[in-house]
């Protein structure tokens, strides 16, 4: 074979390639568009809005393909292939139920809630941080999970949470959240040492049925929805929605919500905190003087 | 039925994927028409880095960390600098139910037809070719993590006959003072090659390897091959999404080789006493699309540079060497860019050697050279296309070409300076019906053009003699085999 017959094979092939792809393009395209007469949403207008980023729900669609069909399943019911083996189980999306949001409970989350846990994933779950896929593809797959649901085109997303700057981290602080943590009864599901063992906390299920266990705060593992305090005020003040995390919005100040803020973090004894330096030097000091958290402290914890 | 994806998550059944099959099947005719075909010889083993354990023990699919099994993308990327983990706090084995166990398995039975030209047999001067039906090398991996921030590697990798060696092995500690910018490895291990030939998507006996990795001057005794694992340490490090990586290595001289050889088979020469060293940055980076849309994808660029040295001659004991001594550098550097365009990734690569003298004329260093010996030089590189249909689809094709900038003496072949200049020509397809979170299962499709100056062929079948050694010798393979891990 002389040097032009091997170029003229490589052109050659080149041109068998490219009609390849393209055609095999066109076909793939056909295949995943949305039948009319089945009344599935078209996919191609919609859109999601990050900190100026425009994500577009087609080109999720073959980012969720690639990355996300396995758990959440190609209806987005989060019936993927390896459900089954997934503990907690993956989102339905089908559902539009979101666990971290900073909208109020009941509501849609914002388009930024969604890129948030995205870019973040939920630590101690199969989800993972997707940090290493560009802001561009979060937000294209932000879109396209919008596209799983009718809320999405009837609602709007709620108004995010107004947080307040923290109040000053004192031990009148950590005291009053330590009051409410037992007038709120979170010790209930979360123990009296935030332990996960209270008395309700066997008993958990999600919205789905599944079993759910409660936080462990003394694990030091960070927060499903974030590891600030901001995000641990916004978790309560927003609750879990789908599983047995209420929202505390209507029951507590927000001054209050950072004083409860304040006691979460002494329960995390396995994270060095400035909340847990205090607490443990109060506690030396007046330790016999607290009444424990629980069924018995009816008159308050303190 | 789901709507939006028809197929479910699997489209092996669509009307699409059997259109692909049909075209894998005329693509195969046409390099077959396209190929004075005649010839087999056993596949290279230890190309394999597609763990279904980790999507086992995480539960996802294998284009989650693949663009294509065994390449990674980003999110595999950062997956493996991060010690194969998540980071969700999920990653000790610990967490782990205890009935898991990290190991994968990879064979591909395959049939292949081979054929080179410009072969000397005892009959006479003509084309050698062989064909049948045949099988890899098997690899038996296992990786994972030990503890949080500890990983480790262990691939025993047989050849077609069940010859094993130890492909890699390595235990990484990951994440140092809390930092990923921080990472050692030690062990023998994949140099952080930025296009890895290791996880590439090519088999053939031509196809399956860069020619340029392991590519040296014709005549030189540097036994080096940049694709090869070397066994040394690595302090490593990268950003947290991985778009910025570099390695730093320390390597023994010896080309992977244990046992103070320069091989990891039983008999190989000894090796020296020194040290080599290889440098690699790579950076990423988001390409903006037009207006409207969203993106090209993740383009990255990178730097490598190898320096190191080898014997020119041995201590030896009844004529038998001991150690190899008197020590002569070579280098290799380069550049190279993953770039990417919607479904169409573009892998282009560059590669400068050099040689010292000594390398490339046989003499020890202890000695003269000779009148008129030069330093042993070459360049040349390839660009890799892959055109993904979907992440169970993806065309492949590749380029390559070396020439020798400089001989260590211009007399070889017809004095033209040519001799062992290689063009390269590689075209295939992959199509995966099974991408499970437990298993895999990819046809390979691949036809694979090589042409040598005066020179054997570095992959295909060949007699071990040129019958013109001023001739082109042309080597093509046809390859279809069923590449499966679980």
């Amino acid at each position: 074979m002389t040097l032009k017959k091997f170029a003229v094979t490589f052109a050659l092939g080149s041109v068998v390639l490219l009609t390849a792809g393209a055609t095999a393009s066109t076909a793939q395209s056909h295949v995943n568009s949305p039948d009319p007469l089945l009344g599935a949403p078209s996919v191609a207008s919609e859109t999601s809005n990050i900190n100026g980023i425009t994500g577009h729900a087609e080109s999720g669609k073959h980012l969720y393909r690639r990355f996300c069909i396995g758990c959440h399943g190609p209806d987005g019911n989060g019936q993927g292939m390896n459900a089954p083996w997934i503990d907690p189980q993956p989102r339905d999306f089908t559902e539009a139920t979101f666990k971290c949001r900073s909208t109020p409970t009941g509501t849609l989350p914002t388009d930024e809630d969604l890129y948030n846990a995205v870019t973040r994933g939920f630590v101690t779950t199969a989800m993972p941080s997707w940090r290493p896929l560009s802001p561009q593809q979060r937000a294209d797959l932000v879109a396209f999970i919008k596209t799983w649901s009718p809320r999405w085109a009837k609602e709007k997303p709620g108004a995010s949470l107004n947080i307040p700057p923290e109040t000053p981290i004192t031990i009148e602080s950590i005291l009053h959240g330590r009051e409410l943590y037992q007038k709120l009864e979170c010790w209930k599901c979360h123990g009296p040492e935030g332990h996960a063992d209270g008395p309700s906390a066997a008993t958990l299920t999600d919205s789905k049925g599944n079993p759910i266990k409660p936080f462990n705060f003394s694990t030091g593992e960070r927060f499903m929805c974030g590891d600030t305090n901001r995000d641990l005020y916004r978790i309560f003040m927003t609750g879990l929605d789908g599983s047995p995390m209420p929202s505390f919005a209507d029951v507590i100040q927000p001054n209050d919500a950072w004083d409860l803020v304040h006691f979460l973090r002494t329960l995390q004894v396995a994270l060095p905190n400035q909340e847990l330096t205090l607490w443990q030097s109060y506690r030396a000091a007046h330790g016999k003087d607290l009444k424990p958290i629980g069924p018995d402290a009816a008159g308050g914890a303190q | 039925m789901s709507k939006k994806f028809p197929e479910g998550a699997n489209p092996m059944n669509t009307k699409c994927s059997r259109w692909k099959t049909i075209l894998t099947c005329a693509f195969l005719l046409i390099a077959i028409a396209l190929c004075d075909v005649r010839s087999a010889s056993a596949l290279p083993a230890g190309k394999v880095m597609a763990i279904p354990a980790f999507a086992r023990k995480y539960g996802l699919p294998c284009s989650a960390c693949h663009t294509a099994w065994p390449e990674l993308n980003n999110f595999g990327q950062v997956f493996r600098d991060n010690g194969y983990q998540l980071m969700n706090d999920r990653d000790s084995p610990i967490w782990q139910n205890p009935s898991y166990f990290p190991i994968s398995f990879r064979i591909t039975p395959s049939w292949h037809r081979e054929t080179t030209t410009n072969q000397a047999f005892d009959t006479g001067n003509g084309t050698f070719t062989q064909a049948g039906f045949d099988l890899s090398g098997m690899d038996l991996w296992s990786a994972g993590t030990i503890y949080k921030n500890i990983s480790f590697v262990l691939l025993p990798s047989s050849d077609p006959t069940a010859v094993w060696h130890f492909e890699a092995a390595f235990i990484r500690f990951d994440n140092l003072k809390g930092s990923p910018w921080l990472n050692l490895r030690f062990g023998r291990f994949e140099m952080d090659n930025m296009i890895s030939e290791k996880r590439f998507l090519f088999l053939s006996d031509n196809g399956g390897l860069y020619q340029i990795y392991h590519f040296n001057v014709p005549g030189s005794t540097n036994n080096f091959g940049y694709g090869d694992n070397q066994i040394g340490v690595e302090l490593a490090g990268h950003s947290a999404n991985s778009y910025t990586r570099y390695s730093v290595a320390v390597l023994s001289s010896n080309e992977g080789g244990v046992n103070f050889t320069t091989d990891v088979v039983p008999g190989a020469p000894p090796s020296n006493r020194s040290y080599d060293v290889n440098l690699a940055f790579s950076q990423a980076f988001n390409a903006p699309g037009p207006p409207g849309e969203s993106g090209f994808g993740q383009e990255r660029i990178g730097a490598f540079a190898y320096i190191g040295q080898r014997p020119t001659s041995y201590l030896t004991e009844g004529g038998a060497p001991l150690v190899g001594i008197d020590n002569k550098p070579f280098y290799r550097v380069g550049f190279a860019a993953d770039l990417s365009y919607k479904n169409l990734e573009l892998l282009p690569l560059f590669m400068y050697g050099h040689d010292n003298p000594y390398l490339g004329t046989l003499v020890p260093s202890t000695q003269a050279l000779p009148l008129g010996a030069e330093a042993p030089t070459f360049y040349g590189g390839f660009l890799e296309a892959h055109y993904y249909f979907n992440p169970q689809n993806v065309a492949l094709a590749r380029f390559e070409q070396i020439n020798v900038g400089q001989q260590a003496f211009n007399n070889l072949g017809d004095g033209s300076g040519s001799n062992g200049n290689i063009t390269a020509l590689t075209f295939g397809y992959r199509w995966y019906p099974i991408m499970f979170s437990r298993g895999g299962l990819a046809l390979d499709a691949e036809f694979s053009r090589v042409r040598t100056i005066g020179q054997e062929p570095l992959g295909g079948i060949s007699t071990g003699t040129v019958a013109d050694p001023t001739a082109a010798t042309w080597s093509n393979s046809i390859y279809l085999g069923f590449d499966f891990d679980f």
